[in-house]
């Protein structure tokens, strides 16, 4: 995938709203897409995804339906698509599988964030031989040997998690980002994205200047959703982005 | 068979660790930690003495002559009802502890069920001074209560977990999202042989003093080994605690009893579960056929649990353990079977496997069957069902 920086991406759950969520983010400004595909026990999420992610269990969301939306968004959308699950729904469908399907859905990459790049093997396989980029996840406890295999193995950005801790916003952006882009710049030449607990166009400029090439928004943009649906997301979104420099 | 895992943490297909990126380099650290700490005899030589005269090891091993009985079987107890706190939880609690204190962790997270980990937490971070915070679901706040009681009173904040089923499930979600936020200062002290590696080896090699007591003491007292080790299996800490030391004796059956619940539904992982992940490892989880984990249902909070430890899922599929469920019905009648016969409360959870054991011993069998903790904290909640 080829992600046009700097970017705002952003991050909804696959929900019955999701496509006119998702039309109304890139009208704000969104570059990119995360499309979270449920799961019962998200480790990695805070309590904003976890709710959303939950209400689309009981909305009746599987994977297969999820990928059935992907689909349609894809026809709907110019940007980038990267759907994010969990290990468990994608074993349950099958690795190959999933990524054989997901890749004719027209995604882009998939992000797993409890498969780390040592035990990739079947889903880093099915990536391959699909054409879909696995996008890892470096967190500022990763070790420099740790950021080596990760980046080794990367496709289309790396996700750097800006603090140790789950999803959701959070007041301030972490300091911590400068040191670890400082790590990882030299050994991708991949864009970095920065989330977890972006939530503000303030956090978007700290990021930029920490020299990030774009953010990843989740949880403050499923609360703007969820209090003021698409109009408000779009708003949202256009307010955060107008932080970016003038693309290039 | 006894060498695994890997240097992957995994058991065949098993294990491995399917955790978040933020605490990848906290399980290499322990990890690290826990081979320098195999190999310094003053680890050793200070679980030595905590688990003599803290814990009160050697756990005895009684012949329940009038357990026996009916079957003629010789059924032999493993005491660790009579264990500092209640249970076996606490031989792992300890080590764990002397663990986090050589990483300079001072700050413990932990989840709990029944209440018995999270007792044997509370008690060992009040004896090395260390911050503790455990996470139960208020379903079991609510059938556990005696022992959420003695959480406060060693000190320990407990944080009640309403997500999901509110259980063992949840509040293990919760305690490993604390650890993710806090993992520089944070140990997280798990309480079965499950999650990332090397929790499962960690576990399994600090409850093998179960196994390791016991098989010392049938070889002494019946002068062979026993035909069958019999174990209650929610996580499976007891359990494998108990099988490991005689997982090379081929001649020795192992059998694991897993919660069979009521008509609502049960907690039998590795009977009725398929192959998934949950909590950081690969093994057999109660879900749906789209991977999403079920919540489970037992009489037993402490075998109330959709996942089960990496190396249970290795031995059932080798063939060399057999696990079955034990339904609630079965568990209370071997429960009031063991008061009223021996004279032993026994926690609902070890009465799963005085209920297998009895479903399976022959006339003339030896029987080692772990009676993994005492029932104070369940009178309550029996003899409610009772009225």
């Amino acid at each position: 995938m080829k992600v046009a920086t700097p970017v705002v991406s952003i991050y909804l759950m696959a929900d019955a709203d999701l496509v006119e969520l998702a039309e109304a983010a890139v009208r704000g400004g969104a570059g990119l897409l995360e499309i979270g595909i449920p799961f019962s026990d998200p480790l990695a999420d805070g309590p904003t995804v976890q709710r959303a992610g939950q209400r689309a269990l009981r909305n009746g969301m599987t994977t297969p339906r999820a990928l059935a939306l992907l689909a349609e968004l894809r026809a709907r959308v110019p940007v980038p698509l990267v759907p994010m699950t969990y290990a468990s729904p994608v074993m349950a469908y099958g690795e190959r599988r999933f990524c054989a399907d997901a890749a004719a859905a027209g995604v882009d990459g998939l992000i797993v964030p409890d498969v780390p790049a040592d035990e990739a093997g079947a889903l880093a396989d099915g990536c391959a031989e699909h054409g879909l980029d696995l996008v890892p996840l470096l967190a500022p406890t990763s070790t420099d040997e740790r950021i080596e295999i990760a980046c080794s193995r990367a496709g289309g950005f790396v996700y750097l998690v800006s603090v140790a801790g789950t999803t959701g916003a959070r007041e301030r952006a972490s300091d911590r980002v400068a040191g670890l882009i400082s790590r990882v710049r030299p050994r991708t030449p991949l864009p970095l994205l920065v989330g977890f607990g972006i939530s503000t166009a303030a956090h978007v400029r700290a990021m930029l200047d920490a020299g990030a090439d774009g953010v990843v928004i989740g949880s403050r943009a499923i609360e703007v959703a969820e209090q003021g649906g698409a109009p408000a997301l779009e708003a949202f979104v256009a307010e955060v982005a107008s932080a970016l420099p003038v693309s290039n | 068979m006894s060498t695994l895992p890997d240097p992957r943490g995994r058991f065949g297909d098993f294990g491995g660790r399917f955790v978040p990126e933020t605490v990848m380099g906290a399980l290499d650290e322990l990890a690290a930690g826990y081979e320098a700490a195999r190999a310094d005899p003053a680890f050793a030589a200070d679980l030595e003495r905590l688990g003599r005269d803290y814990v009160g090891r050697p756990s005895p091993l009684y012949l329940a002559e009038r357990l026996g009985e009916g079957s003629g079987a010789r059924i032999w107890l493993k005491r660790e009802d009579l264990n500092h706190t209640g249970a076996h939880k606490i031989n792992n609690a300890v080590g764990q502890a002397l663990l986090a204190v050589r990483l300079g962790k001072r700050r413990i997270v932990a989840e709990t069920g029944a209440g018995q980990h999270g007792v044997a937490t509370a008690t060992v971070c009040a004896r090395f001074g260390l911050e503790c915070h455990v996470y139960m679901g208020e379903e079991d706040i609510r059938r556990q209560h005696p022992n959420v009681v003695r959480m406060r009173m060693l000190g320990a904040e407990l944080i009640p977990v309403t997500s999901g089923s509110a259980t063992l499930k949840d509040a293990m979600n919760e305690a490993i999202r604390d650890w993710i936020t806090n993992v520089e200062t944070t140990h997280y002290l798990i309480g079965s042989a499950a999650g990332p590696h090397p929790y499962p080896m960690l576990v399994r090699d600090l409850q093998s003093v179960i196994g390791g007591e016991a098989r010392e003491q049938v070889l002494e007292r019946e002068g062979r080994l026993p035909d069958a080790v019999c174990a209650c299996v929610g996580g499976g800490s007891n359990a494998i605690g108990l099988f490991h030391p005689f997982l090379d004796d081929a001649e020795v059956a192992l059998w694991g009893a897993e919660a069979g619940g009521d008509e609502h539904g049960d907690a039998a992982t590795l009977s009725h579960g398929r192959v998934s992940v949950l909590h950081g490892s690969r093994s057999y989880v109660l879900a749906d056929a789209d991977g999403q984990v079920l919540e489970s249902h037992s009489i037993s909070a402490g075998l109330d649990y959709p996942g089960v430890g990496p190396e249970h899922a290795y031995l059932k599929d080798a063939g060399r353990a057999r696990y079955e469920p034990v339904t609630d019905t079965e568990a209370l009648a071997a429960f009031h079977l063991t008061c009223v016969k021996e004279g032993i409360i026994p926690a609902l959870e070890s009465a799963h496997a005085v209920a297998l054991a009895l479903r399976h011993a022959r006339a003339g069998e030896v029987w080692l069957v772990g009676l993994s903790g005492r029932g104070d904290k369940d009178v309550d909640a029996v003899e409610a069902l009772q009225r």
